[in-house]
């Protein structure tokens, strides 16, 4: 489905990314992991073309899609840290992005902005909002579209528990729809309860990319934490 | 591109210094055309103002808009949006707040009291330097991701074509006077859109015998309809070239 090939990019002198190679699979929950400045959310911004590659591909079904747009009406993405306009309210963003967003086909996805009781706050201004409201609010837009692909960067940081479950919960149930999931998460029970594949990234460069099962029968463990820690000891 | 334009406005509209702008603008006018008796005088010292202001303010405020909305460009960015899209529907939103307070400010008093040929002149090239500095600040500010360091840039070019270039040509002129420049000071005013502003206006305002020889050059190449098409020409430039280079450069550009 996704895929990114020989990605390479550098910012000044600082290599982030020195030839990734993955593929991201329908129905699969992939988890990125690895240190802060691994490179994590460089890869999730190139393939969002926030950031432009200095060499390789981004493959959505085989086509290329660096330096294209119309590409990421299929993709749905939550930013680590959520930032809106500071002035206009909570409805008038949702409002916005319906409005841009308006050539989709599908019919709207408004099961967390129900959930997580959005709507009673929609008067409210972006600004006076808590860090974990303004998470609730991106991962409602992240959905609501209902796209094939979803990209969720650390999607339960700064969410309050009951929210993440109920977050969890949604990931799973598109999962079982057959959407291609990536998130990055630095919470191992976390990648144990959603991922089926981990690639773990280290400096730039993917360590291993392999499925849960085969991780936890390598090292004979039960605990992704503790496999990861046997495997790079 | 329209809808983006119409949150942009929506939300520089309740920027309360864009207000604070016009309501400035508009008190220094109405207070120098009821202070001078002619209101020629009046529109040529409303012209310096223009000339100094309106850049300044135009190019900082611009700056400081873009920073702030850096969130607002992370989230458009991430939506099926083309990046030219995105840029543009930006500058326009902006630029129309700019010229509605430079209207509001300026066009309304010389409406009410000085409604002419030489009024309109001076509107018209107050809402071609906004626009134009709305577009050199855009250029500044896709330049670097640092904030202080763009409005430093838009700032040097501020000072830069304000008071620097004045002092430059006039050093140029004065070094080779015993060459013929008179054609070559008609390409340095076009090389600056606010010397450029105040020709066309002065020349309207027929005070051109009182800046002497090179007034007559610029009577004779600024003066008929040739001139004015060749400046409005020029000054569209001004504006069309900045936005270019920050398009091009907006689109390689890493978020």
């Amino acid at each position: 489905m996704l895929q990114v090939v020989e990605l390479y990019k550098k910012f000044g002198k600082l290599q982030v990314l020195k030839g990734i190679d993955a593929s991201f699979s329908p129905g699969k929950v992939t988890a990125v992991i690895g240190h802060n400045g691994s490179g994590k959310t460089t890869m999730i911004k190139c393939i969002l073309g926030m950031v432009i590659p200095d060499k390789g591909e981004v493959l959505l079904r085989d086509e290329s899609v660096v330096g294209k747009w119309k590409y990421r009406s299929e993709l749905g993405y939550m930013p680590q840290i959520g930032r809106y306009p500071d002035n206009m309210t909570m409805g008038q963003i949702f409002d916005m992005m319906q409005d841009l967003r308006k050539g989709h086909k599908t019919e709207l996805d408004k099961e967390l902005v129900e959930k997580y009781c959005l709507t009673e706050m929609f008067y409210k201004k972006m600004r006076t909002l808590s860090g974990g409201t303004r998470q609730k609010v991106s991962a409602a837009l992240a959905f609501m579209f209902n796209p094939p692909v979803l990209i969720l960067d650390e999607p339960t940081a700064g969410l309050d528990p009951l929210a993440s479950e109920i977050l969890k919960e949604k990931i799973m149930v598109e999962r079982a729809k057959g959407k291609t999931i990536i998130i990055t998460s630095h919470i191992m029970p976390e990648v144990d309860e959603l991922a089926d594949d981990i690639i773990f990234m280290h400096e730039g460069s993917i360590k291993f990319h392999k499925s849960m099962l085969e991780l936890k029968a390598e090292t004979g463990e039960t605990k992704i934490g503790k496999a990861l820690g046997k495997l790079l000891s | 591109m329209l809808k983006i334009t119409k949150y942009v406005l929506i939300d520089i509209l309740r920027n309360r210094i864009l207000l604070m702008y016009a309501i400035f603008l508009l008190i220094i006018s109405l207070s120098l055309f009821s202070l001078e008796e002619d209101p020629a005088k009046a529109v040529i010292s409303l012209l310096s103002v223009v000339l100094i202001i309106l850049p300044l303010v135009g190019m900082i405020f611009s700056t400081t808009y873009f920073y702030n909305a850096y969130e607002f460009l992370e989230l458009l960015l991430a939506q099926p949006l083309k990046r030219n899209t995105i840029l543009l529907a930006q500058y326009i939103g902006l630029s129309t707040c700019l010229v509605l307070a430079f209207l509001f400010g300026v066009g309304i008093p010389v409406l009410i009291y000085y409604p002419n040929e030489i009024g309109a002149v001076l509107v018209f090239a107050g809402v071609m330097l906004s626009l134009c500095f709305a577009a050199f600040a855009f250029l500044a500010s896709v330049s670097t991701r640092d904030k202080a360091r763009g409005i430093g840039l838009s700032l040097l070019f501020w000072f830069y074509l304000a008071i620097m270039y004045d002092a430059i040509v006039m050093g140029i002129m004065y070094a080779f006077s015993d060459y013929p420049l008179e054609k070559i000071v008609v390409l340095f005013a076009a090389l600056n859109p606010i010397d450029l502003a105040r020709i066309t206006v002065l020349l309207k305002l027929d005070i051109s015998a009182m800046m002497g020889y090179t007034g007559a050059i610029y009577q004779d190449f600024f003066g008929n309809w040739k001139g004015i098409v060749f400046s409005s020409l020029v000054m569209a430039i001004w504006v069309v070239l900045p936005l270019w280079l920050s398009v091009r450069i907006f689109n390689k550009k890493n978020i």
